[in-house]
């Protein structure tokens, strides 16, 4: 079904196509001009000839409407766009209120659809009294339900401390939302501010995009000089979304600052979101979500408990180490008494305990915090310790012990009585310094990084520049290396390693789970990764709360731990495109959930902590989540059995500095128009889906036809088995019922055509989003203000007859802008 | 879409009535022009002591012209030095990396390029102005704006044989002088005068735009690094020679093989076939900001970066496409 259309040779357009293009003058007729100023007599010639200018207006506005290329979408997704737009579309706009698929064709009829918006718990003087463009009350809301049939305008606010149900919002009209890049282009519109989420909706009856933003991805609002359009309001989020408005009166501005500062600076967990956020899932499934992963599953996995290891329940009340995990894997031959002696020799109380274990040869890591062994003290319990560690791997005699900080670092703590491991105290270890820096330096560095993604139309030089100076790639580098030392020490080596940075949550985090990934092929899978971060990340108590500002805290203690560790998973992914069974969208969405608040999993700074709240009774998991949907987030180069899924990856390490990129997928994420248009990802789902619906349907009429040969002729199923050989190794399982009715074919058949849109007879026509297509498919596509692919962002952004410029490529616009200049 | 070398205004601003009225004869009633001179003002104007310049906007009322400044062919050779120098910088830190690349100013002339090339197509899309294209002497800047231009307008420069007979239309037929420009590429000890890499920022160029719109092309990666390796040296004579009349009095079509018709073999055309490729008869856009334009790793890190896993992610891909 690949079609004439696809191999281009045989494209009719594709055949003497020389002339076509552009008509070449003869020289001949044009003696003048050669006779006369051209140099070198390179006399005007016409060589390109816009036809659809020349010749037919029609055919120009549908160039211009659809200046831009069209990608194939997977037809899952535009449905998906139906009934919810992914998060980053529009930052906090969830997928799993299931009424927004209607939102773009609701009428006033559907205005009564309320939202269960959830909300913390206001405090009333943050409900403004005034009347005036910013309204709090009710009625004023009420005045706006009619005007602007949207239905989340009657947001119903449960206030967590009060019984009766508040509409408590505020707006603004006139707001203009401007685009980051080009200045000219601003869109009109009002900003609602609810408990949770700051809207800003655009005017216009078409294509009323929204943008939501969570108030927790919010990390600074600041305040700028008001100019004679308005006041300037800049919302920097976490997930690197930076929101531009202008606001008609200071007073307003005024106050939607103060309540934002107010609305993103929550002091008690029970404000954040994830606990009046309600997916409308019964209590069932969300206790089943929180079960999707099980840790004690993942260490039988790895093949632990075995000879050399067991569970300990030394810190079972969080007795020893309160940051640490109930269930933690120590050496069969450490005894409580060497686990709690080598636990006080080391800082915060985090002992030495097992992160990996490699089972093929028995080479485990390990993490810890560094020793309190200041310029000369010992501990002989932690020197057992590491010694039963080592005798953990037969296979080895000595174990590496690497600290992950610069050693300057490590030195400067030896004041302090923290330190490194002398080698001289313990026998047969190795010890080793990973320059990785500390959380201040690399906050600094994104700092630094976002200000450049931040210019506006830099030029190359300013932007490599920049990117240089903030020193981020080199830093992703640094952890790489590290992780790649220590699986190759694993490895090849089958030496264990044990890994400390300074309290061993944020480096050792790092540098652990880059190792576990390229070690060992199942935590390239989704779940794989899941369990890979719910294993090193939150059982070890890697400071989620604090490291991104979930609470109001010390901005001293924010560092983009994370996120480097997610970086590093791209850049190998990267390296290895078939290696990962997820793409690049998941990353980002693990990112956005981690900065969001909306599911449980990365509150609090430990176990204990979220054991106390109680999370897994009152919010909801991320994983069970992504886990739904994880069609979307399917890397379709991924084959579990082809040759980089196996055993360990083995990226270069020596002069490779050019194999780190830039990553604009993330961090200028929600400037659609930097990004490539077309998704080879998207395209190879579609193609994979399409070829999964035609196999289906294949298998479905072979079960037809055996069927009736069966009833017809009454002997054979030759005939039905012929078509198996073509088919798919998935689908040979249901293949094999042939126990199907004619029901269930035809319920087939019914759901089959269903699935595309064109009713399709020819499967391309399906698939490439035509001209046609894309009109007919426009206002679902505003509604959902998806941003997702630049042309559906186009098309509703500017209309086909609209102005003359390119307005949607905002690169260019900016160069628009230095030509007209000139 | 025209192009032209630069008038010969000098300083004493000498015009052509037959200049202006051939260039006049392409604007639509009541339409402007633009001419696009893809030199900085103060070249343009410099170039004028030497009985060169630009058009004067008296003598020519109905067209704008529109100063874009792309680099010239010294220039850009030690552009290309120091980014070849770089790649096989064989040093551990991250650091120079990055500053090497950006005092290559590669990628700046890239932009540079692919700017200028977008600002031509978006006269011509948007406004349906004509557009004249002219730098010195027509035979370099020129031809990579009016070139990408088309390949930006016009689907049918994205198609295999489109894009042949753009590159024969508007470099070999337009006279880009390959022999004197392609002679040494980066290694080259001595400094040739004339040595400059534009065809090759033109291919860059395409790929840019390629992996931007990874399915709107017929051809792959492959097909440009093959044009470029050919430019360079080949066992064909179609990119002997500074122009056709030289070729002509070379006998190259007698005595030399096309490169044509051996890559329009199906054998070879099945390389060179971009898998993913699905007509596209739109406009495509390309992103001209630093963050979208990368280094074209498949020729510059050709030989000191590992190919096997990125080969085996394209296998992959066809095999899925196949399948289907």
């Amino acid at each position: 079904m690949a079609g004439p259309a696809r191999t281009g040779a045989e494209h009719p357009r594709c055949r003497g196509s020389v002339a076509a293009a552009g008509e070449v003058e003869p020289a001949s007729d044009l003696p003048a001009s050669k006779r006369g100023t051209r140099e070198e007599n390179q006399f005007p010639l016409l060589i390109y000839r816009n036809e659809s200018v020349f010749k037919s207006r029609p055919s120009k506005t549908e160039s211009r409407c659809g200046g831009r290329a069209t990608p194939r979408r997977p037809r899952a997704a535009a449905e998906e766009l139906g009934p919810a737009p992914p998060p980053w579309s529009t930052s906090g706009c969830p997928r799993w209120v299931p009424q927004r698929g209607q939102r773009g064709r609701a009428g006033p009829g559907q205005a009564g659809g309320e939202r269960m918006l959830g909300a913390r718990h206001l405090s009333p003087r943050l409900l403004l009294q005034r009347k005036g463009g910013f309204h709090r009350s009710p009625a004023a809301c009420c005045v706006k339900v009619d005007s602007i049939h949207f239905y989340f305008l009657s947001i119903q606010v449960r206030a967590t401390h009060l019984t009766a149900k508040l509409v408590l919002s505020g707006s603004v009209e006139n707001v203009r939302l401007l685009d980051r890049l080009s200045s000219r282009k601003a869109s009109l519109g009002t900003l609602y501010l609810t408990a949770t989420h700051v809207i800003f909706v655009e005017n216009g009856s078409e294509t009323r995009k929204e943008t939501w933003v969570l108030h927790s991805q919010i990390s600074s609002i600041e305040k700028q000089a008001t100019t004679a359009t308005g006041c300037p309001l800049l919302i920097r989020c976490k997930n690197f979304q930076v929101i531009q408005l202008v606001i008609p009166q200071e007073r307003d501005c005024h106050d939607v600052y103060i309540s934002l500062i107010r609305l993103t600076r929550p002091v008690k967990y029970e404000e954040l979101y994830c606990f009046s956020f309600n997916p409308k899932l019964d209590k069932e499934e969300r206790e089943q979500g929180w079960k999707l992963l099980d840790l004690n599953e993942e260490y039988n996995r790895m093949g632990v408990p075995n000879n050399y290891w067991q569970i300990s329940d030394v810190n079972r009340d969080y007795g020893v180490c309160d940051s640490y995990p109930t269930e933690v894997y120590v050496p069969k031959s450490a005894t409580a008494h060497i686990i709690v002696g080598s636990s006080k020799f080391r800082s915060r109380r985090r002992f030495p305990a097992l992160s990996y274990y490699c089972k093929d040869n028995n080479a485990s890591i390990c993490r810890s915090s560094q020793p309190l062994s200041g310029f000369s003290a010992r501990c002989l319990e932690d020197e057992q310790m590491l010694q039963a560690i080592r005798k953990a791997n037969p296979g080895s005699d000595f174990l590496y012990v690497v600290d992950t900080r610069p050693k300057l670092n490590a030195m400067a703590n030896r004041a302090a009585g923290k330190g490194y491991e002398n080698e001289d105290n313990y026998s047969n270890i190795k010890f080793q310094f990973i320059g990785i820096e500390n959380i201040h330096v690399m906050r600094n560095s994104l700092q630094k990084m976002l200000e450049v993604c931040e210019l506006k139309s830099p030029s190359m030089s300013d932007f490599l520049w920049g990117l240089e100076n903030s020193g981020w790639l080199k830093h992703i580098k640094a952890i790489m290396d590290a992780g790649i030392f220590i699986a190759k020490a694993v490895a090849e080596e089958g030496v264990s390693v044990l890994v400390h940075c300074s309290d061993g949550w944020d480096r050792t985090a790092q540098v652990c789970s880059v190792a576990s990934l390229l070690l060992d092929s199942y935590y390239r899978t989704m779940k794989g990764f899941m369990v890979l971060i719910e294993k090193d990340w939150v059982s070890f108590g890697h400071k989620f709360n604090h490291r991104y500002g979930n609470l109001d805290g010390d901005p001293k203690e924010i560092s983009p731990v994370i996120d480097q560790f997610i970086e590093c998973v791209w850049q190998l992914m990267e390296q290895f495109p078939c290696a990962f069974e997820f793409n690049e969208r998941f990353l980002i969405h693990v990112q956005h959930h981690i900065y969001s608040c909306q599911f449980g999993n990365f509150l609090c700074n430990s176990q204990k902590e979220r054991r106390e709240l109680k999370i897994q009774e009152r919010t909801y998991s991320l994983w069970a989540h992504l886990w739904k949907n994880r069609a979307d987030y399917l890397n379709p180069l991924y084959r579990s059995d082809h040759s980089q899924t196996q055993g360990t990856l083995h990226p270069r390490m020596a002069p490779c500095n050019f194999l780190y990129k830039f990553w604009s997928g993330m961090y200028n994420r929600f400037e659609k128009g930097l990004h490539p248009r077309q998704s080879v990802t998207d395209y190879l789902m579609a193609v994979k889906e399409e070829t999964q619906q035609l196999e289906e349907e294949l298998e479905v009429l072979g079960e037809r036809l055996a069927n009736l040969q069966k009833s017809q002729l009454n002997d054979n199923k030759v005939k039905g088995k012929q078509q198996d050989p073509s088919k798919h190794l998935g689908l040979s399982t249901s293949n094999n019922s042939l126990a199907n009715t004619p029901q269930e074919y035809s319920n087939d058949l019914k759901s089959f055509p269903s699935r595309s849109p064109s009713q399709g007879d020819e499967e391309d026509s399906a698939l490439i989003l035509t001209q046609d297509n894309l009109k007919s498919s426009d206002p679902d596509l505003s509604a959902n203000s998806d941003q997702e692919s630049g042309v559906e962002d186009l098309s509703c952004r500017s209309p086909s007859g609209g102005g003359c410029l390119p307005s949607e490529d905002s690169g260019k616009d900016s160069d628009e802008a230095v030509f007209l200049a000139v | 879409m025209m192009r032209s070398s630069q008038p010969l205004t000098g300083t004493n601003g000498r015009r052509c009535k037959e200049d202006e009225k051939l260039i006049n004869a392409t604007l639509r009633p009541g339409k402007r022009g633009y001419i696009i001179d893809t030199r900085s003002l103060n070249v343009a104007q410099q170039a004028r002591a030497k009985g060169g310049g630009f058009e004067q906007e008296a003598h020519y009322p109905q067209w704008r012209r529109i100063h874009k400044c792309i680099e010239r062919f010294n220039i850009l050779q030690e552009s290309l030095i120091k980014l070849v120098e770089a790649c096989n910088d064989q040093s551990h830190n991250m650091d120079r990396w990055l500053s090497k690349l950006e005092a290559s100013n590669w990628l700046t002339h890239i932009k540079e390029i692919l700017t200028a090339a977008c600002l031509a197509a978006q006269c011509i899309d948007r406004e349906g102005a004509s557009v004249l294209v002219h730098g010195t002497e027509g035979t370099d800047s020129t031809l990579q704006v009016t070139s990408l231009a088309q390949i930006i307008l016009d689907p049918r420069c994205r198609t295999i044989r489109g894009f042949e007979s753009l590159v024969v239309r508007e470099w070999l037929q337009a006279g880009h002088p390959f022999q004197q420009r392609c002679a040494q590429s980066a290694y080259s000890n001595s400094k040739q005068k004339w040595e400059a890499p534009v065809f090759l920022l033109f291919l860059d160029c395409v790929w840019q735009i390629l992996r931007q719109f990874p399915c709107s092309f017929e051809f792959n990666e492959q097909f440009l690094i093959m044009l470029f390796e050919h430019a360079y040296a080949s066992q064909f004579g179609t990119f002997l020679g500074n122009n056709e009349n030289e070729r002509s009095k070379l006998k190259l079509l007698q005595k030399t093989m096309s490169l044509w018709s051996w890559v329009n073999r199906s054998e070879e055309l099945s390389k060179f076939q971009n898998p993913l490729f699905e007509a596209n008869s739109l406009v495509i856009w390309p992103s001209v900001a630093p963050q979208s334009l990368q280094l074209w790793e498949g020729v510059f890190l050709r030989w000191n970066r590992p190919s096997k896993f990125l080969d085996e992610a394209h296998e992959e891909m066809i095999s899925i496409i196949k399948y289907n």
